[in-house]
């Protein structure tokens, strides 16, 4: 067992106890991007109980917008501060609108239909909207503009950018800051939304029994286009966010953290928002560990290895509720 | 009524469908059928040779067509057509695939828009050997080269410009071995493309003399003792310059201090490698790959206060033209590639100029290796006193007979040989970026 001797070895040495240390916090940093994907799927399935694995591209779609909104923004000096904050806020708009035009178009029609066909449908909608922006913005990749930089002189009047700060040994990036503060708040936002108001009862009675919210006057159709409207709006700051952290952008650029962000959902128990966090961030430390010690080319064996085992041992997942079906 | 809403918002994702359609030939013309198969056959997808738009966003987009050589257009634009329009009289068909959309269409683009330089040049010119050029769009795949490779051959392809890319390379080169079609790729960098086939060959450096000339390079310039690689395991490309590096690096008495990998599903965070260079104290970290990854390699160690030296492969030609990209992540980064768009001698000046003028953007080297390639055939043919009525199979003994034989001076290369196996020898020139630009490192 070379690994564990190392990671052991790692623990105890003294600059591979810094090095540990920067491999959590790189950890956390991708996980931080894999949780707030996560953070959408989950609220989807929670409430809709449907799987929208157009997920990871409605999060394309958004940081292509973004990108654009951005570029096309000349404000002045004192406004350009803004510009990337409006630049989410036209995201998250498009994004909005898109996914509650996704749900009235292909998933409400389906709403009796078996669930499989559900999530066919989501998967012909997920490739849709990676051709169709294939054909609108073409496969030359693009390269996010920073967002989160600092810009200042040095001593000697040189002007630098500042993308990381500096704690000792390690450094951590201003995105990854950004990212773990803008998931903790969405996450906590969330979890009020959906137990403190009225929206949210309706939503969580929605999700128990949508025969019976019906009967207690619920709008089940417009909760549900809420909780896309939601997720949706989620799934834009995560393209932001995901994008400011790993720059390139093309058509599958939502793709694969897409499915990896549902993983971590799946890990954390789906249906479950603190779960998507907790999943997300550490399916991102698991990644990095797998990649640090074990072998880069086995990493995503690894992670998927550990969501197996966890999910033999627990099958909602880490935080899942167990649901009894009745009969 | 909600039926009704239905089909009225399904007509509308149509024309927007259609609209887009529309919009992708003015940066690929009539390549766009790879994604677009299903609406080609739609008025859309057909469109007219004349039909310029304003170019789009990205540098590749198509400029109008030259008034000088009407057919160039025709010829491109007959793609998704039964029949190209217009063919050029009596002249060599000459085929190619390359990536013309995708991932790696910088490259594809760029080679095709260099040979259609040299061909409209050498057409213009009026000598006795002239080409009709056309290239096909593989997207970098593999099975939609071999696809692409078949379409030329019912075109009627006499002489062959391989694939622009190594991985589809490799398929349509076995197959014009197979076929007995002559096939000079401008810029298919693996081994395998030419390993066994006496009827391929190859304009740009093969991988393995990549990662021996970086190296050396590295050693004689004395730019580092310790150096760390980052290699895209997934890459026939990338792993066959690591190996001869590697190989190379140890005469050259370079410490290998860091050796790490990644592949295309997990090539988004590069923390641990960067760390893994970082730690053990690498002063260089050589990138054998395309300057996609690379391009996300430089942000992050940029993130992580990391500068060590960087050098790359020709696969890193393209990065600064990136939309968006911030040139100063690439601010002295190296590389080693044969075409210098800076170099004051008159054939690159023109050429970069011409380059310039129709397509707005500076040529990378894979337009160079495809100018040449066009030139290369010109001087082969000529030299063989090959007629443009003569069958594949006559034009393949003949050209395997001059190549091997010739040597030839272009802009990537003063005095370029090639060897019965395919592969060219020429000297490679080092270069730096620096503000945003090539410059000659010597």
């Amino acid at each position: 067992m070379n690994f564990i001797i190392q990671f052991v070895n790692s623990l105890t040495s003294g600059g591979g106890g810094y090095q540990l240390l920067n491999h959590i916090i790189n950890g956390i940093s991708l996980g931080s991007v894999y949780a707030i994907i996560a953070l959408g799927y989950t609220m989807v399935y929670g409430i809709a109980k449907m799987l929208n694995f157009a997920h990871g591209d409605v999060i394309m779609v958004g940081a292509y917008v973004c990108f654009y909104a951005f570029n096309a923004m000349k404000l002045p000096e004192p406004l350009a501060m803004c510009a990337p904050l409006l630049a989410v806020c036209a995201a998250v708009v498009v994004c909005t609108l898109l996914g509650v035009g996704i749900e009235k178009l292909a998933y409400k029609p389906l709403r009796a239909a078996p669930s499989l066909a559900v999530l066919i449908t989501a998967i012909g909608v997920s490739y849709f909207l990676q051709n169709a922006a294939l054909l609108l913005w073409s496969s030359s990749p693009k390269v996010f503009p920073s967002f989160f930089v600092i810009r200042t002189t040095d001593a000697d009047g040189e002007s630098v950018v500042l993308r990381s700060v500096q704690l000792g040994a390690v450094s951590i990036s201003y995105v990854t800051i950004v990212t773990i503060v803008s998931c903790v708040v969405i996450m906590l936002w969330l979890t009020w939304f959906t137990g403190r108001t009225k929206m949210g009862k309706a939503m969580r009675a929605c999700s128990e029994d949508k025969a019976a919210a019906q009967l207690m006057g619920i709008d089940v159709n417009a909760t549900i286009s809420l909780t896309f409207a939601i997720g949706s709006g989620l799934a834009a700051i995560a393209g932001a966010l995901l994008c400011s952290a790993y720059p390139n952008l093309v058509p599958t650029t939502g793709s694969m953290p897409g499915i990896k962000a549902f993983t971590a959902a799946v890990f954390g128990g789906i249906g479950s928002i603190p779960g998507a966090f907790l999943g997300g961030l550490l399916l991102g430390v698991l990644e990095i560990f797998a990649k640090a010690y074990i072998s880069v080319q086995l990493s995503d064996a690894v992670v998927f290895a550990v969501l197996i085992v966890v999910l033999l041992v627990k099958p909602t997942g880490l935080l899942g509720r167990a649901i009894r079906e009745k009969v | 009524m909600k039926k009704k809403l239905l089909c009225a918002l399904l007509a509308l994702s149509m024309l927007f469908v259609l609209a887009a359609c529309n919009g992708a030939p003015a940066e690929n013309p009539g390549n766009n059928d790879a994604q677009t198969s299903g609406d080609t056959n739609t008025p859309g997808g057909a469109q007219t040779p004349d039909d310029t738009q304003a170019p789009a966003d990205n540098g590749e987009s198509q400029s109008e067509p030259e008034p000088a050589a009407p057919d160039d257009q025709a010829g491109l634009s007959g793609e998704t057509e039964p029949e190209p329009a217009a063919p050029v009289e009596g002249a060599f068909k000459l085929g190619g695939t390359g990536p013309l959309t995708g991932g790696a269409a910088i490259y594809g683009n760029a080679a095709k828009n260099g040979a259609q330089i040299a061909a409209d040049e050498i057409n213009a010119a009026g000598g006795a050997v002239k080409f009709e050029l056309r290239y096909e769009d593989d997207a970098h795949d593999a099975e939609k080269a071999v696809n692409a490779y078949n379409a030329l051959k019912d075109w009627g392809m006499q002489i062959s410009l391989g694939s622009v890319t190594s991985k589809p390379a490799e398929a349509t080169s076995a197959e014009s071995f197979a076929d007995g079609i002559f096939s000079l790729t401008p810029s298919a960098s693996s081994p395998a493309t030419i390993a066994g086939k006496d009827n391929v060959f190859q304009m740009c450096f093969s991988d393995p003399n990549q990662g021996t000339a970086s190296a050396q390079y590295i050693g004689m310039q004395n730019l580092a003792k310790s150096v760390a690689v980052i290699w895209k395991s997934d890459d026939v490309y990338s792993k066959g310059i690591r190996d001869t590096f590697l190989e190379e690096a140890d005469a050259q008495g370079l410490d290998i201090v860091s050796d790490t990998t990644f592949s295309d599903g997990n090539a988004t965070d590069f923390s641990v490698q960067l760390n893994d260079a970082k730690n053990n104290g690498a002063e260089l970290v050589f990138l054998p790959m395309y300057y996609e990854p690379a391009s996300l390699i430089l942000a992050q160690a940029s993130a992580m206060g990391y500068a060590p030296k960087w050098f790359g492969v020709d696969g890193m030609d393209g990065i600064l033209t990136m939309q968006g990209f911030d040139a100063s992540l690439a601010e002295g980064v190296m590389l080693l590639t044969p075409f210098n768009a800076d170099a004051t001698d008159d054939a690159t000046a023109k050429f970069v100029a011409e380059y310039q003028r129709r397509f707005g953007e500076t040529p990378n080297q894979f337009a160079a290796d495809g100018y040449d390639c066009v030139y290369a055939y010109k001087q082969a043919l000529e030299a063989a006193n090959a007629t443009p009525d003569m069958g594949a199979a006559a034009l393949n003994d003949l050209m395997k007979a001059q190549f091997t034989s010739m040597t030839f001076r272009g802009l990537t290369g003063d005095e370029m040989t090639w060897d019965a196996s395919g592969a060219v020898s020429k000297l490679p020139k080092g270069m730096v970026i620096q503000n945003g630009a090539y410059v000659g490192m010597d």
